[in-house]
């Protein structure tokens, strides 16, 4: 008897009612709300991002935000920043149908990389054939190099289910070693890249007088294609229904091996015609550091556009003119390139934080403890 | 209605309310009295809110409003372990075990009440108990070793063993056989003897009738009323769980026309793991007939449907399909489900696992419809616009509660997304139509529609094969039934003669009666 009493004290001391704070998933978010959610988190970033620029280095944050936007839009900087969404979102895109799939991708860098360096040696060795024909094999071979690194951890998955995410991400430093090999070979004087002067033949056209021209046009065609290829092809349907449940593409008949050695082959080959750009349309130069993280930064780029190739245009565009204005605040200002390291970081924390919100309600159960607290007195 | 909060009973609830999210609401201003010493049914629907309500006493989840009181005295139960301070204990539907631990070191598992790790002393205090109700348990063997009938006892002890005077049981007799459900109502009438309350969770009514002294009706969420099971029958509690009166009627017409349809003989398969599932199966499906297949789960029935479809391989034995059309035999053994489909069999398979193989759950009603046909044609591109018509003729014909084709399945509740996918896979016009537990989960309405599409199918000439649980069910509505056990057949009978213990009895027993015959 005495037992019980204990017991049921120590019931009682428990935590009286339900605890603070209860977080259930949405059912389904409307657009509007996901909309309101987002402008305020990018509101609120700008705000934190503004009082800290404020407090710390005491320059004016409207001058601060000027400056990015400068950094991203002026005269001067504008087609930079075209080259540099046309990249992330190539790769971005390229990385998208894997992701669909499920298929974790981490290889986008070393896919660019293999892509540009079988280019960057068409372009040096290419010297007897046709213009024409050099440049076909330029591309050629940056494509084909792309889809090899995307099949080989596709195999390795597909037959023995070896863990792609590691897989790709180590075929990177392989290619990185490759590039660095190739360097020491091809140019003998120890430079850290190889350049114009050796990557003479089968260069791309330049169109419209413009350097970036092809890649902007390259890149915005691949975007309409990759939304038509998601959304309406056989093949993107199959690799919907492979990434939500492997056991339904079997149950079906689909050749689950077949899709996912398709899909990262598609998914490397786009890879590797990025590099193919990057090397034989716009600097004409290779080095371990092409592709510069743009490989990773297109994992959270495809993530963030939920892998909807048109979102991507506009999460790619946020990315980029995080970066480039970052860029230009620590050349004009003056200040650390850390610093717009920082704001860089606060934005896209609340970016990526702001999710949560969307996907997650949140209950306070302070009214309701008062209430019950009420009753008792109440009925005592 | 309900008493006033008084010592009189082991556990009172009062106006317990329970929501998920702003839309579903499990529990809505429940009472509810348990006496000392009585066996109380608690009966509903799936999505009645029984599991939910049942959670709340045992301390999983705590109520948004409303209070429980033990003993006559208001309790504050946060955790299980609160739980088993006011003397509750609760036996999930699935289990809680450690596989390779024995019986007793599960038992004892978790309890810190300060005392040394005394194993013997253990053992000792589980024979007791087994003892004292009835139980047949080895305290010594291991969890992998045992039958799922084990395990649960193990479950029951494990919550006596911690002292609970109100146990809970989770619908308990869902994964046993008849007669292992005979022995645990033994079981049970000893521990209410001894002045334990028992709240037993089922939808099977004729359990209720057997086991209960009271049953409590639970629709929606809502309490409807508590009655003594002396004085009530089945179509009473039928009526109250559902809302309205059903008729608990299978209509079985005779089996016209049958043909040879789908000839199996001596199928063995090995799994991945190197354990023999099927062992020298043979059997022939007719056209125009329910064939049951009945077993208790894991007895190969999984293994045998998915070897027909095409999913997994033999090791030996032949799937012989007879074509309805010319009457020429096909192989199918070693064929995937595309060869098969491109040979012209027309095969339809409603497996186990709904959202996790028949269907993509975050698709939407139209992209499911797809799955069977996105194929067909020589187009780069999918089409649609069949599959959208279909979706619309199957949300219209079986009454599929939907927002819109667009809605993804998941997002359906159990009973409508099995009408999504028992729907497409008649669409096919299929010669041979597989079913794997095709009710599960669904509410008697839903249930009823599903076994009438069955008949329906068995009526236009179609082979139907029905992998079922409920003994009762594959009794009104089959044929014949093939009875397996341990991944052999043990006996095949005549739907309309067999008796339920005979069929009981073949679940358990490697090759029984069939060779007498």
């Amino acid at each position: 008897m005495n037992k019980e009493i204990a017991a049921s004290e120590k019931a009682n001391a428990h935590s009286k009612s339900a605890p603070f704070i209860t977080i259930t998933k949405r059912d389904a978010s409307s657009l509007k709300r996901n909309i309101v959610v987002r402008i305020i988190a990018i509101a609120a970033a700008l705000v934190v991002s503004a009082l800290l620029t404020l407090f710390i280095t005491g320059e004016n944050p409207i001058k601060l935000f000027s400056t990015v936007i400068e950094g991203a839009f002026g005269q001067f900087r504008i087609w930079g920043t075209a080259q540099s969404v046309a990249m992330l979102l190539g790769i971005a895109l390229a990385l998208t149908p894997a992701f669909k799939m499920k298929f974790w991708n981490t290889g986008g860098e070393g896919q660019v990389l293999i892509g540009a360096l079988a280019s960057a040696l068409v372009m040096m060795t290419a010297g007897g054939l046709p213009h024409w024909l050099a440049s076909i094999l330029v591309i050629l071979a940056g494509v084909l190099a792309g889809a090899i690194w995307g099949i080989i951890p596709a195999i390795f998955k597909a037959y023995w289910k070896t863990n792609e995410t590691l897989f790709t991400l180590m075929m990177n430093y392989v290619a990185i070693q490759l590039i660095k090999y190739f360097l020491k070979v091809a140019d003998g004087s120890g430079s850290s890249t190889v350049g114009p002067s050796l990557l003479l033949y089968g260069r791309l056209p330049v169109l419209f007088n413009q350097q970036y021209m092809l890649n902007i046009i390259v890149v915005a065609a691949m975007t309409i294609m990759m939304y038509i290829y998601l959304k309406i092809s056989k093949h993107g349907y199959e690799i919907s229904v492979v990434g939500e449940s492997e056991n339904t593409a079997k149950y079906i008949g689909i050749n689950v091996k077949k899709v996912v050695i398709r899909t990262m082959a598609l998914s490397g080959a786009l890879c590797g015609l990025i590099g193919v750009l990057l090397v034989g349309a716009t600097s004409y130069s290779i080095d371990p550091n092409l592709a510069g993280g743009n490989g990773f930064t297109a994992i959270m780029v495809s993530w963030l556009a939920k892998f909807n190739p048109i979102i991507m245009i506009f999460t790619t565009l946020l990315i980029v003119v995080l970066s480039r204005g970052a860029e230009n605040v620590s050349m004009t200002l003056g200040l650390n390139k850390s610093f717009s390291d920082i704001l860089t970081g606060i934005i896209l924390f609340f970016i990526i934080g702001c999710e949560f919100f969307i996907n997650y309600q949140i209950h306070f159960n302070i009214g309701k403890k008062r209430k019950e607290e009420a009753e008792d007195n109440g009925n005592n | 209605m309900s008493e006033t909060v008084s010592e009189k009973y082991a556990l009172q609830l009062r106006n317990v309310t329970k929501a998920f999210g702003t839309k579903v609401i499990a529990n809505k201003n429940v009472d509810l009295d348990v006496r000392y010493g009585e066996v109380l049914a608690i009966l509903g629907e799936n999505g009645s809110g029984k599991t939910t309500l049942m959670n709340m006493i045992a301390g999983i989840y705590h109520p948004d409003a409303g209070e429980i009181y033990v003993n006559g005295e208001k309790a504050s139960i946060n955790s299980p372990k609160d739980a088993f301070n006011y003397k509750i204990g609760m036996v999930h539907q699935h289990f809680k075990l450690v596989d390779l631990f024995t019986a007793t070191e599960n038992i004892i598992l978790g309890i810190n009440d300060g005392n040394k790790y005394d194993l013997a002393k253990a053992e000792e205090e589980v024979k007791n108990i087994s003892g004292k109700y009835g139980f047949v348990i080895n305290p010594k063997k291991k969890i992998y070793e045992m039958s799922v009938s084990e395990k649960q006892t193990v479950e029951i002890i494990k919550v006596l063993y911690r002292g609970a005077d109100i146990l809970i049981l989770d619908e308990p007799t869902a994964v046993l056989t008849p007669q292992e459900t005979d022995k645990l109502f033994d079981v049970i009438r000893n521990m209410r003897n001894d002045g334990k309350s028992i709240l037993i969770i089922t939808h099977k009514l004729h359990e209720v009738l057997a086991i209960s002294d009271r049953v409590t009706v639970l629709r929606k969420g809502e309490h409807i009323a508590t009655v003594d099971t002396a004085k009530t029958s089945e179509i009473e509690l039928t009526e109250m769980m559902v809302g309205k009166r059903v008729s608990l009627n299978i209509g079985r017409s005779e089996p016209k026309d049958t043909c040879d349809r789908l000839i199996v003989s001596g199928m063995n398969m090995t799994n991945p793991d190197g354990v023999k599932v099927l062992k020298d199966i043979s059997f022939t499906a007719k056209a125009g007939e329910i064939l049951g297949i009945a077993g208790i789960a894991g007895s190969g029935q999984r293994e045998l449907l998915e070897a027909i479809a095409g999913l997994r391989p033999l090791d030996s034995g032949n799937i012989t399909y007879i074509d309805p059309s010319n009457s020429e035999n096909v192989e199918l053994r070693s064929k995937s489900p595309m060869q098969i489909r491109e040979l012209g069999v027309r095969l339809s398979f409603v497996p186990e696992d709904r959202l996790g193989m028949g269907l993509v759950g975050n698709m939407d009603i139209i992209d499911n419809m797809m799955l069977r046909t996105y194929k067909k044609g020589l187009s780069v591109f999918v089409d649609r616009q069949p599959p959208r018509q279909l979706a619309e003729e199957i949300i219209e014909s079986l009454e599929v509660v939907t927002p819109s084709a667009q809605t993804p399945v998941r997002r359906l509740s159990g009973g409508n997304v099995q009408k999504v996918l028992v729907g497409r896979e008649i669409a096919s016009a299929p010669s041979v139509l597989m079913v794997a537990y095709p009710v599960r989960g669904l509410d008697i309405n839903s249930s009823y529609t599903i076994y009438n599409l069955l008949n329906a199918q068995k009526e236009n000439g179609v082979a139907v094969i029905y992998v079922g649980e409920d003994l009762d069910v594959l009794l009104e509505l089959c044929d014949r039934i093939i009875v397996l056990c341990a991944g052999a057949v043990s006996g095949i009978l005549d739907g309309r003669t067999a008796k339920k213990e005979e069929v009981g009895l073949l679940m358990t027993k490697v090759k029984g009666v069939s060779e007498n015959e």
